[in-house]
């Protein structure tokens, strides 16, 4: 166990090591200018500015200052599209909202996903089956920006105790989680429905069934555990997406979470802010497949050994 | 895993806010105005930022010498300013300030605050990096000390200097205009191209080389590089910008640099003597020395001297690069050009002189001001507080308003202007905005450097077409590239004429089979713009054959590529900054900072300059006219449409009035119950 762990703990360092390595210079690459404003910005002003962020030096030097003021100091660097801000308080600021959000849609995804597989499975090829599955699909299908106005204009407007966007009211979560949840459910309905029949037609459950054992009693505790490992194996990378937010969720619903960050630093050539964020999102990316990895063999007594 | 997570996230569903009653409804009763302002601010300090969304939130906590009105345009109210009177000429204006004004920690507003200001917006340091202090080059002085003009603050302003300044700026002091260093980075004499190569013909000998390395290093020293060289350098780089050790150079030998024949050898001298022991000394800068046009004459007695007669300055006062800062905060946390590392504009810090002072400011989330109980004019303001809603999604913002979360949008988006004008008849305001959308003409390439046929684009332009069939919000067709406002005479030159158009073409020498290569429309990648480039697309096509591509980037690099002559046309628009014609005609100058086309004219230039040394009002708005015709007949822009704001307001919000540049005083704005 200790072992899984500590390689796993390995791996994501390397992984995060290349994955920051290969943004930092890729960001570069692309073309624009970080101080490009609608007001003409002198050439002085320009060299003053790129000095000031330390972005004068050779790329090299400019790599190993970034991993040294993060190792050493601590320090992720400024935001250069919000002038003043360090990137640690963008990230700190808009992480526990964006955390807040992403377990609520992910438990509304699992509560509504799961036993939509389940029943599925059950009915397999009969039309709660299809019925199921018609859902799911429109669920991946339907993005965020189609069903978040839906869900302004026909849920918000009309009940006067919803707002249509804020991060206000205690109410004001409620409709950017179901917004958000959709994804999730359709997935884990599609892979819950896919592990089940998997597991239904195994030998052990066809024997229990001889045994006479009842069918919600084969479900329920024999069933359901392998089931649902397909699922589990998707919830590790869901976790780490959902909780750091979604840019277009956030901008439709007036969210101070963190999604937007990935695409303003993007557009403004925040080269510090797409790189911190890398950095955090590959380290949760990390833990949470650590912990669907230990979840896993929780579930399932043959990984134990392996 | 998730036993522990699943019960506060339950009980945080159930526990769903019973409250009824809407935002508006409880931020009415509150007396707080709740508005959309469209995104997170950069920032608030007034010298640092360049934004109207900022704007909006600097005006509620600061305050100018005058304020406006809040119904009439061009209309100067009392400010931190109670009184002011100019000289006979303009020239000169005095303010006295009003006493009982206060900062918000009660520490009173002195004229030496605003000096303290005036002087930090205009700090040379390379590093201090404000975009806006143009705004302040009305003051005299103001240029050459922004700019570290050297030459004119150590030799033109010392009335004992033998030779006055008249004649000696005739030397080359601030440099060679066409002659950038910078255009040779990297680059080999052999690899040059015609254009370049002609800069640098006047100073080349038959056949001669020089070695573009050697001038274009970090630092150049006089001694290893041949007389042209040297000659070039010094002529590019200009009197002002050379360094102690090369003006010690140049003084052996002073023809290195353009003096003109009206400057002799001894002035020459001395002139080099006073620059090299400016830096000899190591004085870091020359505020005492430059003289610059604001004197506080005592705690409450602003004098102010402009570079010309400005009858407009009341109105200048109004835009918040010549709002105060408070110098004692401002020296709290930093030096008086710290810029963005410095603390002193976060919530705690913040100390401002207006009628409002920051509360909290949440990032993306929302900012509030509320009252500032020590704001002179107190018993005038009746709001208690303003919110201020970053909301990126205008579609979002306009349902927020319907729903009751917001007293006034940010803008409507043009495809809910048909929906709002027949849902919120009463509440839809559509009014002027001195703004213009055109489109910038890099004059440098074929076949554009061709005025017939930069003329035939403009005006094979249907721009009415666009304000009605595409915008829907009361844009007008623009005629020229200054909206009309007030006494100025819009010339009217460019208007929609097919006919003509395809005539000038004809005189243009090209056709539609002429062989030139294919011309880019540069836009930025919104929607909204896309369906304008289309449309422009589709006109050219039409009326005179010409085939262009739409080039869409995202906003910086699509600045980028302005700002490196990388286009060929791009659509932009500006926004004025204070009610006069030269917000919009400035920035055409050769080599202005946002002109970018490459055109540029010697007559337009002195009419600007003719129109800086009139003080007669109506005069000077002739000149000021005639100025933009030249422009016009040369067409380097090609204007499409007069903006307008559109946006939402709620019936119960009173003293909210049509403004021309849209800056509305908060502290008039009233909440009917």
């Amino acid at each position: 166990m200790l072992k899984i762990i500590l390689s796993r703990v390995i791996q994501t360092i390397v992984v995060v090591f290349v994955l920051v390595t290969f943004v930092f210079f890729a960001v570069r690459a692309i073309p624009g200018n970080p101080f490009a404003s609608d007001k003409a910005t002198s050439a002085e002003e320009e060299a003053a500015l790129k000095a000031y962020y330390g972005l004068d030096k050779p790329l090299p030097v400019q790599y190993v200052n970034y991993w040294k003021n993060i190792l050493v100091d601590g320090d992720f660097g400024d935001s250069l599209a919000m002038k003043g801000r360090k990137v640690s308080t963008l990230i700190s600021e808009s992480f526990p909202v964006s955390l807040k959000l992403g377990v609520i849609s992910l438990i509304l995804g699992m509560l509504i996903g799961i036993p939509l597989g389940i029943v599925a499975a059950l009915f397999h090829n009969r039309w709660q089956d299809y019925l199921a599955m018609v859902v799911a699909m429109a669920g991946i299908c339907v993005v965020a920006f189609v069903l978040g106005p839906i869900f302004q204009i026909s849920i918000a407007a009309p009940l006067d105790w919803f707002n249509v966007a804020g991060w206000s009211r205690t109410s004001d979560i409620i409709l950017p989680s179901i917004t958000l949840c959709f994804g999730v459910a359709a997935y884990l309905a599609r892979l819950t429905r896919g592990g089940m029949l998997d597991v239904l037609s195994q030998d052990y459950i066809r024997t229990a069934h001889a045994k006479g054992v009842p069918t919600l009693q084969i479900i329920v505790k024999h069933a359901i555990r392998p089931a649902l490992m397909p699922a589990v194996t998707f919830l590790g990378p869901a976790f780490a997406a959902i909780i750091t937010g979604s840019f277009v969720v956030e901008t439709i619903f007036l969210v101070p979470g963190m999604g937007q960050y990935f695409v303003l630093g993007i557009q403004s050539k925040d080269y510090n802010l797409v790189l911190g964020l890398v950095l955090f999102y590959g380290i949760l990316m990390g833990i949470a497949n650590l912990l669907s990895d230990i979840a896993l063999i929780f579930m399932d007594p043959k990984l134990r050994t392996a | 895993m998730f036993r522990n997570l699943l019960f506060p996230a339950l009980a945080s569903l159930a526990f769903v806010s019973c409250e009824n009653r809407s935002d508006v409804e409880i931020a009415n009763e509150e007396n707080i105005l709740i508005i959309g302002n469209s995104n997170e601010p950069k920032g608030l300090d007034p010298h640092l930022v360049s934004g109207v969304l900022e704007s909006n939130i600097i005006r509620a906590l600061f305050e100018g010498l005058c304020v406006e009105d809040p119904a009439k345009d061009s209309t100067s109210l009392p400010g931190a300013a109670l009184t002011w009177a100019p000289s006979d000429d303009f020239t000169e204006w005095i303010f006295n300030l009003n006493p009982e004004a206060k900062w918000s920690d009660g520490v009173p507003v002195t004229a030496v605050d605003f000096v303290f200001s005036y002087k930090r917006l205009l700090s040379p340091d390379p590093n201090w990096p404000a975009e806006y202090s143009e705004m302040l080059y009305f003051l005299k002085n103001g240029e050459a000390y922004n700019r570290s003009h050297f030459g004119h603050i150590l030799c033109g302003n010392d009335p004992d200097f033998p030779l006055d300044w008249e004649t000696l700026k005739k030397a080359n002091f601030e440099g060679e205009r066409s002659l950038k260093l910078e255009n040779f980075v990297g680059k080999k004499f052999s690899d040059l191209k015609e254009i370049d190569l002609k800069k640098l013909k006047p100073y080349l000998k038959e056949d001669e080389t020089i070695d573009l390395a050697k001038i274009t290093a970090e630092k150049v020293d006089l001694k290893n590089l041949s007389e042209t060289e040297k000659r070039i350098f010094c002529n590019a780089k200009g009197i002002d910008k050379l360094s102690k050790e090369q003006l010690q150079s140049l003084k052996s030998d002073s023809s290195l640099v353009t003096w003109t024949d009206v400057v002799p050898e001894e002035v020459r001298q001395i002139v080099l003597d006073r620059l090299i022991g400016h830096h000899e000394a190591g004085k870091p800068n020359l505020w005492e020395e430059a003289q610059v046009g604001v004197t506080a004459v005592d705690d409450f007695t602003l004098k102010i001297t402009l570079r010309g007669p400005v009858p407009f300055l009341p109105e200048i006062t109004k835009h918040y690069t010549w709002y105060p800062v408070p110098k004692h905060i401002v020296l709290r946390y930093g030096k008086i050009n710290t810029a963005f590392s410095s603390q002193w504009t976060r919530p705690g810090n913040l100390v401002s002189n207006g009628p409002f002072k920051l509360k909290t400011w949440r990032t993306n989330h929302f900012l509030e001001v509320e009252k500032n109980p020590h704001y002179w004019d107190r018993d005038q303001v009746d709001l208690n507080g303003i919110r201020y809603l970053p909301i990126k999604n205008y579609y979002t913002e306009t349902r927020m308003f319907g729903d009751g979360q917001l007293h006034m949008t940010y803008t409507v988006p043009s495809e809910l202007i048909p929906m709002a004008k027949k849902k919120y008849p009463d509440q839809l305001r559509q009014e002027p905005y001195v703004g213009v959308r055109f489109i910038r003409v890099n004059t440098r390439k074929e076949p554009l450097n061709n005025p017939n046929f930069r003329r035939a684009l403009a005006t094979s332009i249907d721009q009415k077409a666009i304000c009605e069939k595409i915008l829907l919000g009361g844009q007008k067709p623009a005629s020229g590239i200054v909206p009309p406002f007030g006494e100025y005479k819009v010339p009217g030159l460019i208007q929609f004429d097919p006919e003509k158009a395809r005539a000038l073409l004809k005189e243009s020498g090209y056709s539609t089979d002429s062989k030139f290569s294919e011309i880019k429309l540069l836009t930025t990648n919104s929607e909204s713009g896309l369906r304008e480039a289309e449309a422009l697309q589709e006109m050219w096509k039409q009326q005179l054959g010409i085939k262009v591509r739409i080039v869409q980037r995202e906003w910086t690099t699509y600045l980028q590529k302005q700002y490196d002559a990388d286009y060929d046309l791009c659509v932009a628009g500006w926004i004025g900054d204070y009610l006069d014609p030269t917000t919009f005609l400035e920035m055409w100058v050769a080599d202005g900072g946002n002109n970018n086309t490459g055109w540029g004219s010697k007559e337009f230039e002195n009419l600007l300059t003719k129109a800086e040394n009139t003080a007669d009002v109506a005069a000077r708005m002739d000149v000021l006219s005639q100025a933009e015709k030249t422009i016009l007949a040369d067409t380097p822009v090609l204007p499409i449409y007069w903006y307008t704001t559109n946006y939402l307001i709620r019936p119960e919000v009173k003293n909210w009035n049509p403004l021309l540049l849209n800056n509305h005083p908060f502290k008039f704005v009233k909440i009917e119950k």
